[in-house]
């Protein structure tokens, strides 16, 4: 099982979680978090005092699923959240040792 | 449906007109039927005595109806419209402390008014002070004292200068928000209320008092709502309150954005429609003489977000919300002591140099020479109050309020403009007077204070926040789900 936390612009958040329900994607988790990479931010004023903000607000999705969809919803989340500019963002992919479904305790690829 | 003003001055005077002729056709009747004799004559004298009553009945329930109007707007104004305005300027874990410093004065300053302030302020007294006459609010009743208002009751007058002094103390937060205990700021407050607040008001509006223009001080310094009163004193005080306790931690280096400008954008426009009360109401009548203040209140006010909005467009190319409520304000500041003595015109030009000049002292000098005025409570109220009351002395005109009369009555010149060049020198002994009795009184009791309870918060409380540190209490209760 490999989880895939994918950063991308905020404005992305709708198109990519359309993208991702159509593969068949079924749970997802969604963080408003704020960073950067090589994108600059902006700078704000407030009463004469300017004030740089460089940490910008992204979205993050975070979903694990089995190791034979990884590359289709990566290819997915890509093209839905891709403009091609600076700020589109990163998707990482990490190995998940266990799941365990709550409900009822199953484990696994069946708990996914 | 509401009486327009045209038809109700239509049927008082056809009223007058009835009443006029049933008088007219009684006297008549007392030369038809002479052995009536005196009676008849006895009898108009009654009707006419008792007309001149309704009469003066009716003019102070229009005057107390707009007084007890102008009373609640002003209380507006510290609840929640400064509440609101200084709220969003703090950072979010700040907001409740800052909102309850202002809140607490409508519950602090009212009680000491009832008890003894009201005496200090406006009881007969010396030039600088009042007496004890009135302690408990002995001898305030419904009837009129002539020396401020022939026609409300003496409550209502003393309800409406409660108000002012309620938003005066509740300015001065502005400058030592986010560092300063809850204690201590109840225990300066209560000392600047009458160490300070009720000398000035006393001098400036309170019977015999130095620099009352209305009933002959020694030195009449214009000011209609309280320019010096009210906004210098607080201003300057802010000032020598943010240059004691110091700076905020991590100022100027770190963020400190405001956490909500949508909260002091609705706290401004609070501002804006109480002021009507602050200054408007300071005609203490309904008549043409509040209209006039209503009316050079409004189009200061409208100026100066253009002045202030013209100097941060040549800035910073942009012109911000917080910009533009900030510069309304500072128009309102400095209108307040011309209010009721300027004209229409005169009150544009006011407000677009204090938007302008507040713009400034807040953007550029604040910066340069480094102080953590949190709030801009000196670089608004203090400065613009000063700017204020100075251009008051130019452009006051004796044809919209005839202040200044000779021994014969005639009426004399009020400011520059009329020719009355000495006026701008009473101005300044006016102001000079607020900035030094706010500077030596704020230090006093800044030090009482100080070796007392102790000013500042501890570095610990200060990152914690003072919601939580001081109130135990948090703005925002959203990051945890219930």
């Amino acid at each position: 099982m490999t989880k895939i936390e994918a950063i991308i612009q905020t404005s992305k958040l709708e198109s990519v979680k359309n993208a991702l329900h159509e593969i068949g994607v079924e749970g997802m988790t969604v963080l408003e978090v704020r960073g950067h990479g090589r994108q600059k931010g902006h700078t704000e004023v407030y009463r004469g005092r300017e004030y740089t903000v460089d940490l910008i607000p992204k979205i993050k999705i975070e979903m694990v699923v089995s190791d034979d969809a990884v590359e289709k919803v990566t290819r997915a989340i890509v093209a839905s959240a891709q403009t091609g500019k600076i700020g589109d963002g990163k998707i990482f992919l990490s190995r998940i040792d266990e799941a365990v479904r709550i409900r009822n305790e199953e484990r696994g690829e069946n708990a996914l | 449906m509401s009486i327009h003003g045209g038809s109700a001055l239509r049927l008082g005077r056809f009223l007058s007109a009835c009443t006029l002729l049933f008088l007219l056709s009684s006297n008549l009747w007392g030369f038809v039927a002479p052995e009536l004799g005196s009676n008849a004559g006895d009898a108009q004298a009654q009707r006419i005595a008792a007309l001149e009553q309704q009469t003066a009945d009716a003019k102070s329930s229009a005057d107390n109806a707009w007084m007890l109007t102008s009373s609640a707007l002003v209380l507006m104004m510290t609840g929640p419209g400064l509440a609101l305005f200084y709220g969003g300027l703090v950072r979010k874990k700040n907001v409740l402390s800052t909102m309850l410093q202002s809140f607490a004065m409508m519950a602090v300053i009212s009680v000491l008014w009832a008890l003894c302030g009201y005496s200090l302020a406006f009881g007969p007294g010396s030039s600088f002070i009042g007496g004890l006459h009135h302690l408990f609010l002995h001898g305030v009743g419904l009837q009129p004292d002539a020396a401020y208002s022939a026609t409300i009751p003496q409550q209502t007058y003393m309800i409406y200068q409660l108000m002012f002094a309620i938003i005066t103390p509740a300015l001065i937060t502005g400058a030592f928000a986010e560092r300063m205990k809850f204690s201590a700021m109840l225990l300066f407050m209560i000392l600047w209320s009458f160490l300070v607040y009720d000398p000035m008001a006393h001098m400036v509006w309170g019977k015999s008092g130095v620099l009352n223009a209305a009933l002959g001080g020694h030195f009449p310094t214009l000011d209609f709502a309280g320019g010096t009163v009210v906004h210098v004193t607080s201003g300057v005080s802010a000032l020598v309150c943010a240059l004691y306790l110091g700076r905020r931690l991590g100022y100027p280096h770190e963020a400190m954005p405001p956490h909500s400008v949508v909260l002091s954008f609705v706290g401004a426009c609070m501002l804006w429609v109480g002021w009507f009360g602050f200054n408007a109401g300071s005609a203490l009548a309904s008549g043409g003489l509040a209209t006039s203040a209503f009316v050079a209140t409004h189009f200061g006010a409208a100026a100066a977000v253009i002045g202030w909005a013209a100097a941060e467009w040549l800035r910073n190319r942009k012109v911000s919300a917080l910009g533009a409520i900030s510069g309304a304000v500072a128009g309102l500041v400095a209108i307040t002591p011309a209010a009721g003595f300027v004209g229409p015109m005169s009150a544009l030009l006011i407000g677009l140099i204090a938007g302008a000049f507040c713009f400034w002292m807040v953007a550029a000098v604040k910066a340069r020479f480094g102080y953590d005025d949190s709030l801009d409570a000196f670089g608004v109220h203090g400065a613009g109050g000063t700017l204020g009351a100075i251009l008051t002395g130019i452009f006051a005109s004796s044809a919209i309020n005839p202040i200044f009369k000779d021994a014969n009555g005639n009426t004399l010149a009020s400011g520059m403009i009329e020719g009355n060049f000495h006026q701008i020198l009473n101005q300044l002994v006016g102001v000079a007077i607020a900035w030094g009795l706010a500077i030596v009184g704020t230090l006093v009791i800044l030090k009482i204070v100080d070796v007392t309870v102790g000013l500042r918060v501890s570095q610990e409380h200060e990152v914690m926040g003072l919601d939580l540190s001081q109130h135990g209490e948090e703005g925002y209760y959203w990051e945890v789900s219930v």
